[in-house]
């Protein structure tokens, strides 16, 4: 522990404003996806987590809701700062998660793997934020259901292939599947479980 | 006793002790040192589990009020205090207190300080115990027949 | 049905002015300091602190003092200040066993390891008026005086030593030793399990577990007990901080246990054996801890395969009448301004009692106009 100790960055500097702030954009992105927010807060997040992730994760989660990392960011940095400044336990088991960030390039797991929850508590599944390369500038991809008026379009790029099937997969498990967030840099697009995916190309 | 063993020991000396007491200990080892709060102090809950029968099923009890707060020192050395209560000060006073302690051998005034007031918690405990020991039922039992 | 009504405000800021003054009460009387009554009332402490579900004596004298000593109102300042913390995690489960006994007595057995230590209860007073307690002018000798040897270290919780010869209900953990479930985050099912039961309790009012404790011995709930053992003292409360990994003591509580030991005539599966009840409070709180243990051995009439005959006997009865803040909530709002209800039942027996009238007046009149054809 004594190494990661002088590398811990801080976490928000004033936690009711800038968490709270961050609760409206997260909320902003999940009710109305597609739209890209953006979250300007200053933290110093560590290696392999994109701000963005970094602040959903400061805002949502706590010692209630055990965290999915891919082993290298479980075993480094990021997990001794997701356990400091959040207080949650890190899951190796996908299906334990209520929240899971995973490279959006990286073959595994897939987004089956995590928890959709179950009828009596769809709920209860997986928030899973997915870092992109960039979110612009990929496969368009043709967006349609509650919180878009008619349909919309994004590209964001650095996905895994079959990314978008597996999407589609998701949403036919309605009203279970896990919810989606896109993030990269200090922005974020929410794909929640009730959006269809109408087209690729 | 292990590392952890002999911080868990401080740390529990530093949850029983006052704020006063906490002071007059740093007091000791010198001026306080510079460091930077990384947490401040925060006062939230703990929810204290019993178990059914005392050794079966867990439940929940109710909460207890805490408060934590956790310093790093110039040399990067973090100290953490978690203790029942709301007592922020004396929550930054031991954490500062146990970032110092790390460092600190055996023989430094602040392990000797918390021997000191480890010695006075285990002395009100055991009058504590000896009061209640007054009340204590001697039984005696009159033999009636042969 | 509710409308909003606007009006009132000064009136109701005029209440506060005026709570105020009551609260103070004659001001050539000192106010009474919240150190005072954490020190001196700390049996009433220790009601708020259970009813209010959190363990701080401060803010439970605190609330005391704002409730002018209404402790159901103070209990509910004691939850809506709970609300606004954040919650850092669950500790690790109390060890009783390890308790720094100031009073531990069993009613089973008069000679068990450890004693009989009666400690500071009024069990043993007259109850007669000490008017020595009104001169505060003369103070008296306070200090108890100490025994020369303290108590044992750790004293066996009885219960434990009749279940060393099998025939004891046994406690244990079940498969994984699960986190409990808290009625305080989800929507309580029923029928609830002995976790969801037991944290009820533990936040439920004194006075109603004690009527249905009362009911058990009665006969209302077919139970025969003995108190297996009470225990009081400190406890140490130990958290693990997922940034520490490793379990921090955070200081010592104040708890009362009591396990209360019943007859059980035996079943097909299982053998006569003694059931337990179990009841666990925050502070010196025997008779809630107590009165508890009886309901949860009543409330275990299913597993038993008892029938569930009674109050005491039935989950959905104790545990949606047990919480005070919200059963006082819902009795206390009936103060409230229901114009618009009251003037549609006004309405309604008006047009009613009309009718009823209306009706009357018509079979009189075919009564009367009958009467002639009748004579004839």
């Amino acid at each position: 522990m004594a190494t990661n100790e002088t590398l811990l960055g801080a976490g928000f500097s004033d936690p009711v404003f800038q968490s709270q702030t961050a609760f409206r954009a997260l909320l902003a992105a999940l009710s109305e996806p597609g739209q890209a927010r953006e979250l300007a807060i200053a933290v110093a997040p560590p290696a392999g987590l994109e701000p963005a992730s970094a602040l959903a994760l400061l805002t949502l989660a706590d010692y209630e809701t055990p965290i999915w990392l891919p082993a290298a960011l479980r075993d480094g940095p990021a997990g001794a700062w997701l356990r400091f400044h959040c207080g949650a336990a890190l899951v190796e088991d996908p299906a334990r998660a209520a929240f899971a960030v995973i490279d959006g390039a990286a073959l595994e797991p897939k987004l089956a793997a995590f928890n959709s929850g179950d009828d009596q508590f769809p709920d209860r599944s997986t928030t899973v934020i997915v870092q992109c390369a960039a979110l612009t500038g990929g496969e368009v991809v043709t967006l349609e259901g509650p919180g878009i008026a008619g349909t919309c379009e994004i590209a964001p790029s650095g996905l895994r292939p079959g990314f978008w099937a597996e999407l589609a997969a998701n949403a036919a498990l309605y009203p279970c599947g896990v919810d989606l967030i896109l993030s990269q840099g200090a922005r974020l697009i929410g794909l929640p479980r009730s959006t269809q995916i109408l087209e690729t190309r | 006793m292990t590392q952890t063993a002999t911080r868990q020991h401080w740390m529990a000396v530093l949850a029983r002790a006052s704020r006063c007491e906490i002071e007059a200990l740093l007091a000791q080892a010198g001026p306080q040192p510079e460091h930077e709060v990384l947490k401040a102090p925060e006062t939230g809950t703990v929810m204290v589990e019993g178990r059914a029968g005392g050794a079966g099923r867990r439940f929940n009890l109710g909460e207890a009020t805490v408060t934590r707060c956790v310093v790093r020192l110039g040399g990067g050395r973090m100290g953490f205090s978690y203790a029942l209560g709301r007592d922020a000060g004396k929550a930054r006073l031991a954490a500062i207190t146990d970032a110092l302690l790390q460092d600190e051998s055996e023989a430094g005034p602040l392990r000797q300080g918390v021997g000191a007031l480890a010695e006075k918690q285990q002395a009100a405990r055991e009058l504590a115990s000896r009061k209640a020991a007054a009340t204590k039922v001697d039984f005696f039992t009159l033999v009636r027949g042969g | 049905m509710y409308v909003a009504v606007k009006g009132g405000e000064a009136a109701i800021l005029a209440t506060h002015d005026l709570v105020a003054e009551a609260r103070r009460g004659d001001e050539s009387v000192p106010e009474i300091a919240v150190a005072q009554i954490r020190e001196q009332m700390g049996l009433a402490c220790g009601r708020v602190m259970n009813e209010g579900s959190l363990y701080d004596p401060d803010l439970a004298a605190l609330a005391l003092k704002q409730a002018q000593g209404d402790a159901i109102e103070a209990a509910f300042l004691m939850r809506a200040y709970r609300t606004t913390l954040p919650r850092f995690g669950s500790s690790e489960p109390l060890d009783t066993a390890k308790m720094a006994i100031r009073r531990r007595v069993s009613a089973t057995y008069k000679d068990l390891p450890g004693g009989q230590v009666l400690g500071p209860t009024y069990d043993y007073t007259h109850r007669l008026f000490d008017f020595a307690l009104m001169d505060e002018a003369a103070p008296g000798e306070v200090q108890a005086r100490p025994a020369a040897q303290p108590l044992d270290a750790s004293m066996p919780r009885v219960p434990d030593i009749l279940g060393a010869e099998g025939l004891m209900e046994e406690e244990a953990p079940p498969e994984g030793d699960p986190r409990p479930f808290d009625l305080t985050r989800e929507p309580v099912s029923f029928p609830a399990e002995r976790d969801v039961r037991l944290q009820a309790m533990a936040r439920g009012d004194e006075g109603f577990l004690l009527g249905l404790g009362y009911s058990v011995q009665r006969g209302f709930g077919n139970s025969h007990p003995f108190v297996g053992e009470v225990r009081v003292g400190e406890v140490c409360v130990e958290f693990v901080p997922e940034e520490l990994g490793f379990a921090v003591d955070l200081g010592e509580i104040t708890l009362t246990e009591c396990q209360m030991v019943n007859q059980f005539a035996g079943s097909k599966d299982v053998p006569p054996q003694f059931t337990r009840g179990y009841g666990l409070s925050f502070g010196h709180s025997e008779r809630k801890a107590m009165s508890m243990s009886l309901v949860d051995r009543a409330l275990k009439a299913r597993e038993f395969g008892e029938a569930a005959t009674y109050p005491a006997q039935q989950d959905e009865f104790v545990l949606y009448h047990s919480d005070n803040v919200e059963a006082a909530g819902f009795v206390e709002h009936l103060k409230l301004p229901h114009y618009v209800d009251f003037q549609g039942e006004l309405e309604l027996i008006r047009r009613i009692r009309r009718e009823r009238q209306e009706r009357q007046d018509k079979h009189a009149d075919q009564a009367n106009e009958a009467l002639p054809e009748a004579a004839e």
